[in-house]
């Protein structure tokens, strides 16, 4: 049961800040990034960046190694709390609330803002069980409701077919591009809003990635995506918008088609071209 | 940058100027041919004109692998888009080359008459404007590939004025008319290596400002001036 202290995300005007609201351009950003820095220690990982994830767009998150950007991916649901030299300042807004309030319900946050990890990492359970546990964890739920999440999921995630007759089975048991897919599907059960990824094709052969991208696109739209890649070509082809970041610093962020044909700034430029990095 | 990409965009860099050169060459050699009436000289237009569609037909090959096994993107993109383009241009140019050395020997088959425009403008302003939109592509200089967007007019206005010439000369002398129908065809083809000119010096400019200024492109060109200055 949630701790009395802790509010839901939903119950916001506690930590509303619209008086402080990012431009909206027209837009409708879901997660906002204002002034936003991650430090572990002294070290300044992520400095003032200024970065929103529009609704329903995939937006990809490049730059070389030790560039903040998975730092970055992290924070947006509150990972790096597990580091405990690490700290914040700035805002990370999701849905108009401080992602890093102090009485943010952290377990409310994880349910809307899912994440997909570089390796795959099912649970030591059958495919079935890795898919209703977070469905279980939010309360009782009956056995029909639960088969449907289950199915909807795997759909969704474009495992349905290869696993249906084999529910049971253990999910360490599948190749390691349907293990990522089983990752994805787990996080669509308890119906998020934002899916973060962290190089989610980085351990697979070129067809599993292929699946997984294709995946991206048929979710965007529904879901908001926040991609981290080391594949430039990968964020070309499966993003809408770009952010780079190098040496903490957000450089340059804005539409994908525009960032790798006529990108701004010079150091854009001699990065996607393989100049540096 | 990855050094396979590296060696492949200079080959192609040093392909393009191949066929740069080559173009070139055979413009001014037209425009002698022309001047002199020279049959051999218009012989070896036409037969070199050959060679250069094979060398475009090569530069596009290499444009195309690079594509297809680099992906370039950014300012690497936009230089092997350039190059597809400028290749195009450069065939185009050669061929208006060898259209004019085949006119030699139609001229020379009349009774020879006073070239109806003024040649000396007229060849020297778009030699010039050749010279220039290739200096443009080599050095990335936008402001010159700007200075022969603007040329292109003058061209124009002496094309322009050729026809007029033409149109009066065979009112007063229709005998003439067959002399003058191919001046007026070499006339136009000079008119169109200007106008192919200018498409280089666009291309130019899109790819070092990533701006497309064909159509509208007094109101782009002054836009560009005005960030150039700025």
């Amino acid at each position: 049961m949630m701790e009395k202290n802790k509010m839901k995300i939903s119950e916001k005007t506690a930590f509303k800040t619209d008086d402080k609201d990012p431009p909206k351009n027209g837009k409708d950003y879901v997660v906002a990034a204002r002034d936003f820095s991650v430090y572990y220690g002294n070290f300044h990982a992520v400095k003032n960046a200024n970065v929103s994830f529009e609704r329903g767009k995939v937006t990809a998150i490049i730059g070389p190694s030790g560039c903040g950007k998975s730092t970055f991916l992290r924070c947006v649901n509150r990972m790096n709390d597990l580091v405990d030299s690490c700290r914040t300042s700035g805002e990370l807004i999701f849905d108009g609330i401080n992602i890093y309030h102090p009485r943010l319900d952290i377990v409310e946050l994880r349910r809307r803002i899912g994440m997909v990890f570089q390796r795959p990492n099912p649970f030591p359970k059958s495919i079935y069980d890795n898919i209703a546990y977070g469905p279980r964890l939010a309360g009782s739920i009956k056995k029909s409701e639960l088969d449907g999440i289950v199915e909807t999921s795997l759909r969704r995630a474009a495992l349905w077919d290869e696993v249906k007759d084999r529910l049971n089975s253990n999910a360490l048991g599948l190749s390691g591009g349907q293990q990522q897919r089983l990752c994805i599907a787990r996080a669509l059960a308890v119906r998020p809003e934002v899916l973060l990824m962290d190089e989610p094709c980085s351990a697979l052969d070129p067809k599993s990635t292929s699946r997984i991208e294709d995946l991206i696109d048929e979710l965007s739209g529904e879901y908001t995506i926040a991609i981290v890649t080391h594949n430039m070509q990968q964020a070309a082809r499966v993003s809408h918008y770009t952010a780079f970041f190098y040496e903490g610093s957000l450089i340059e962020f804005g539409k994908t088609e525009t960032l790798f044909t006529s990108p701004q700034k010079q150091a854009t430029n001699d990065y996607i071209t393989g100049r540096f990095g | 940058m990855n050094s396979h990409l590296r060696k492949d965009l200079d080959k192609l860099k040093t392909q393009i100027l191949n066929v740069a050169a080559c173009v070139e060459t055979n413009v001014r050699k037209s425009v002698k041919a022309l001047r002199e009436l020279s049959e051999p000289l218009a012989e070896e237009v036409i037969l070199y004109d050959r060679e250069i569609d094979e060398m475009e037909v090569n530069t596009e090959e290499e444009c195309l692998k690079i594509l297809a096994l680099h992906q370039p993107v950014a300012s690497d993109l936009r230089f092997v888009i350039t190059v597809l383009k400028t290749n195009n241009e450069l065939e185009h140019i050669g061929d208006m080359a060898a259209n004019i050395a085949k006119r030699v020997f139609y001229i020379r088959k009349e009774r020879h008459i006073a070239i109806p425009f003024d040649i000396e403008t007229m060849t020297t302003r778009t030699i010039y404007m050749l010279k220039s939109s290739l200096d443009a592509f080599i050095s990335g200089d936008v402001m010159l590939a700007l200075g022969v967007c603007e040329d292109d007019e003058i061209v124009d206005q002496e094309n322009r004025k050729c026809y007029g010439n033409i149109e009066a000369a065979i009112k007063n002398d229709s005998e003439s008319a067959m002399a003058n129908i191919n001046y007026l065809l070499v006339c136009r083809s000079l008119e169109r290596i200007a106008d192919l000119c200018t498409n280089i010096a666009e291309d130019v400019i899109y790819m070092e400002r990533s701006m497309i200024v064909r159509h509208n492109l007094d109101e782009r060109i002054s836009e560009l001036k005005d960030k150039l200055r700025g």
